[in-house]
């Protein structure tokens, strides 16, 4: 078989999307979960406080605590995740402060993102990003 | 119901009215996330607690949905605030329907 430098670019092209497509279903993935959190509200970013390590050395095992003062509820997204969804956090009216701590998985290095909703239905965000050397999705 | 649930929890015996103080909990459990899989390479099915919620006489503290990427063994540490005595009560679901509690009592000095 001979290949045109017409078929030699077609080929390259087709295997760019391939290569792009997991990508692309995990942007979508995070999408969707903002949009299911947030609605159609504008995102500030500000208001929220994040904490989580710089280095990661076990993804099985993260420490991050989210703080966002008049917070209804907090839900954290991990996007490089094969479920970005991590955890949602809702505070009662005895909550002492809209503060959380947990620990999480992560799959590799990646942005972790915090979305707060407030009592007004405003939506603030915060971004972190953590590098991660073991991988906690398991093989 | 998965082996070996023991769920802990850390509440100071008393508390200022009116002023927040921690609380720390963690239940031992596999926490499963189904995205593993096994030597095989079929898919390991997701078992993990999804729910977990802190309520105090009654009247919630925080709820939390948790979902796979939570680690195994979950650890949560928030803060409340209180007016009175009273006890506070913990409550995990697990994907299998079962349901885990723990309480603490309280007292307001």
């Amino acid at each position: 078989m001979k290949f045109t430098r017409r078929d030699t670019l077609a080929m390259g092209a087709g295997a760019a999307v391939a290569t792009f497509m997991p990508m692309q279903a995990f942007a979508d993935a995070n999408d969707e979960a903002v949009m299911a959190f947030t609605g159609d509200a504008d995102i500030m970013d500000e208001g929220v406080e994040l904490t989580a390590p710089e280095i990661a050395e076990n993804g099985n095992t993260v420490p991050i605590s989210v703080s966002a003062p008049g917070a209804v509820s907090i839900l954290i997204l991990a996007t490089g995740n094969p479920a970005p969804r991590v955890i949602e956090f809702s505070f009662g009216p005895l909550a002492g402060a809209q503060s959380a701590s947990t620990r999480c998985r992560l799959a590799g290095t990646q942005d972790i993102v915090a979305l707060a909703k407030m009592a007004d239905g405003s939506i603030k965000r915060a971004t972190s990003i953590v590098k991660v050397t073991i991988g906690g999705c398991g093989g | 119901m998965a082996d070996n649930v023991k769920p802990r929890v850390r509440v100071p015996r008393s508390a200022v009215a009116g002023e927040a103080f921690e609380i720390k909990t963690l239940i031992s459990h596999k926490m499963e996330s189904g995205q593993r899989k096994d030597s095989d390479g079929n898919p390991i099915p997701r078992s993990i607690i999804n729910h977990f919620s802190c309520d105090f006489n009654g009247e919630n503290v925080m709820q939390a949905m948790l979902e796979g990427a939570i680690s195994t063994n979950p650890y949560f540490q928030f803060e409340a605030v209180i007016q009175e005595s009273g006890t506070f009560t913990f409550t995990w679901l697990d994907d299998d329907g079962s349901e885990y509690t723990d309480s603490k009592d309280i007292t307001v000095g």
